[in-house]
């Protein structure tokens, strides 16, 4: 089959990726389990959780590394297990650690990439060019990967990923163990290439921020999907935004709150805290009519840790040290 | 069979490529041999002289050198399996639209070119060592250099397949080459060497190899007077070792295919 054919033929599709009740199991360790959902073409789906949660076996099921042990699984209308070669040409792939080879030149790395996914030798040269220029590396070409730093390996690996004109874009924790700054420029990356190719982009992240920058959001925990949504969507499920208040006579304002909205506020530390629906216009009517004199008071706008805590009961930095073990042999 | 071929060309392509681009490892490859032959040869020649058929020792060990060094370098050649598996770019190459089959024959086919590299810089020395050298011979060479390689490089790929860890194949490595180097014939024939040594080195199929290039290079007279290899009263010809080394490597890269799809 020649390149380009397979890639070309499933476009009118609904879900560029589709996964219905995929299951792994290593020995007696579920991995994933039972986890189901969509991703739109030209979307940018994240995989939010901690380590461990079944993110990067999810993603090695799908770029056919791995074979589920049940459930059905397709990328750009191919089945991941009976059809893997024609899987394997519609997508790209940005690994947590890197897969170069460290004693070629980027060029070399890129134009061995080309050779393996069969790109005509006509266009070869020509993408190699766009893309180096797209990560800014187009002046290091010649340099052997051993010499760049970590963001410029990246880099690099985004820009092979690239290569073969996929699909799908895989991104398995893209900005692990960058700096801030190149992680901002990754996403810039990203975000100029979107607008230039029809790219869906799957990305497994435990970055909140990163996660923020998605489209929809599905949050990984223990194998299982707990939630599926917009960002914002998921903030609102948790019940609106947080107002501390604190005062001189704590127990009085306690009462005054519980009695005048109805809520039940939460006293930590000397303040007092509740959700209100909508932060922004409670806040003036509130400091207007509250009898009891303030101190101080903040309004903060939930973030996806809340959500993540709420769903879970834990914060997305707990890392249990036994399931890392059991995800890392997973992904080997 | 179009994702084997381009299988095979990406992966034989990256090591010819990787060892092009590491001159040390280029020197060091040919450094060995070289040491053998100047401390060995040199040091032993006037002590034994003139060996049965009127051949030199150098002239002897030569041809063994070759195949010792086409044994190290196909055997090793198995190691990059191993470190692309340690520094992660074995994964760009498996989840790449090429078939496991392609990869191992792509492993087979570069450690066989990079070996037939080594071979001919080595025939260089052939003028000073006193082996005459003509076209013919080299013609006939190259195949037998071909067909050892496949074997050894297919038995390489086998043990990286299992093997956990770098350090793990490179211990495991020593451990085989150098008995399968001293109990192939390099350094001395087979067929005047104790009991126990003879029936090891008639178990180890190098000294089939060896002994094939040796009678490229001296004919069949050589070991016909008894430098030869003798197994069951019956001294092996050259289109015998072929035809063995040709089957014994058919049945190691077909296991280190099978191997390799199954571990990746």
């Amino acid at each position: 089959m020649g390149w380009g054919e397979d890639a070309g033929g499933a476009a009118r599709i609904d879900a560029m990726v589709q996964v219905d009740e995929l299951t792994r199991r290593f020995g007696s360790l579920e991995a994933v389990r039972g986890v189901t959902f969509r991703v739109a073409p030209g979307e940018i789906f994240g995989f939010l959780g901690p380590n461990g949660a079944g993110k990067t076996t999810t993603i090695n099921i799908l770029c056919t590394l791995l074979r589920p042990t049940s459930g059905v699984a397709t990328i750009n209308g191919f089945d991941v297990v009976r059809q893997p070669s024609q899987v394997r040409r519609s997508i790209g792939l940005v690994f947590q650690q890197s897969t170069l080879d460290e004693t070629l030149s980027a060029e070399q790395n890129l134009r061995l990439h080309a050779h393996a996914y069969g790109v005509p030798s006509a266009t070869r040269e020509r993408r190699i060019d766009e893309l180096l220029t797209l990560v800014e590396l187009r002046d290091r070409r010649k340099g052997s990967v051993r010499t760049f730093s970590g963001g410029m390996k990246r880099r690099l690996e985004i820009a092979r990923g690239l290569l073969h004109h996929p699909r799908v874009l895989f991104l398995d924790e893209p900005t692990l163990g960058l700096d801030p700054q190149t992680r901002r420029r990754v996403w810039e990356y990203l975000a100029e290439l979107r607008g230039r190719e029809p790219l869906t982009i799957f990305l497994t992240t435990h970055y909140l921020d990163e996660a923020d920058q998605c489209d929809r959001i599905a949050i990984i925990d223990h194998g299982r999907i707990v939630a599926l949504d917009t960002p914002d969507g998921l903030k609102r499920g948790v019940g609106g935004d947080l107002i501390t208040v604190s005062t001189a006579d704590g127990l009085a304002a306690v009462d005054e709150i519980r009695q005048r909205y109805g809520v039940a506020p939460v006293v930590s530390d000397g303040t007092i805290s509740f959700q209100v629906p909508a932060g922004e216009t409670f806040l003036p009517d509130f400091v207007r009519s509250f009898s009891q004199p303030l101190e101080a008071i903040s309004l903060r706008r939930p973030t996806l840790d809340d959500v993540f805590v709420q769903l879970t009961g834990r914060e997305i930095r707990d890392d249990p040290p036994g399931v890392m073990a059991a995800d890392r042999r997973a992904a080997a | 069979m179009t994702e084997t071929f381009r299988g095979l060309w990406v992966v034989a392509y990256r090591d010819l490529l990787t060892f092009i681009g590491d001159r040390f490892r280029l020197l060091a490859s040919l450094a060995f041999p070289l040491l053998f032959l100047a401390i060995f040869g040199g040091g032993f020649s006037e002590v034994i002289g003139r060996m049965a058929g009127g051949v030199g020792l150098l002239q002897f060990m030569y041809p063994g050198i070759i195949a010792q060094m086409v044994l190290t370098t196909s055997l090793f050649g198995g190691v990059s399996v191993v470190t692309d598996r340690e520094t992660g770019f074995l994964r760009e190459i498996l989840v790449a639209p090429i078939s496991r089959a392609g990869i191992v024959l792509g492993k087979v086919v570069g450690a066989a070119v990079v070996a037939l590299l080594q071979v001919l810089a080595l025939l260089g020395l052939a003028p000073i060592v006193g082996v005459p050298l003509d076209v013919e011979l080299v013609v006939r060479l190259l195949p037998v250099v071909v067909l050892l390689s496949v074997a050894l490089s297919g038995l390489g790929i086998l043990i990286a397949s299992f093997a956990p860890s770098q350090q793990g194949f490179q211990l495991l490595m020593q451990m085989l080459v150098f008995p399968m180097i001293f109990l192939a014939g390099v350094f001395f024939p087979v067929d005047r060497v104790p009991l126990w040594m003879e029936i090891l080195s008639k178990l180890n199929p190098v000294t089939y190899g060896v002994d094939a290039v040796r009678q490229v290079f001296l004919g069949s007279g050589p070991a016909a007077a008894g430098l030869g290899v003798t197994v069951l009263g019956h001294t092996m010809t050259l289109v015998e070792e072929v035809a063995l080394i040709g089957a014994l490597g058919l049945v190691l890269v077909a296991a280190a295919v099978r191997s390799f799809g199954r571990q990746a």
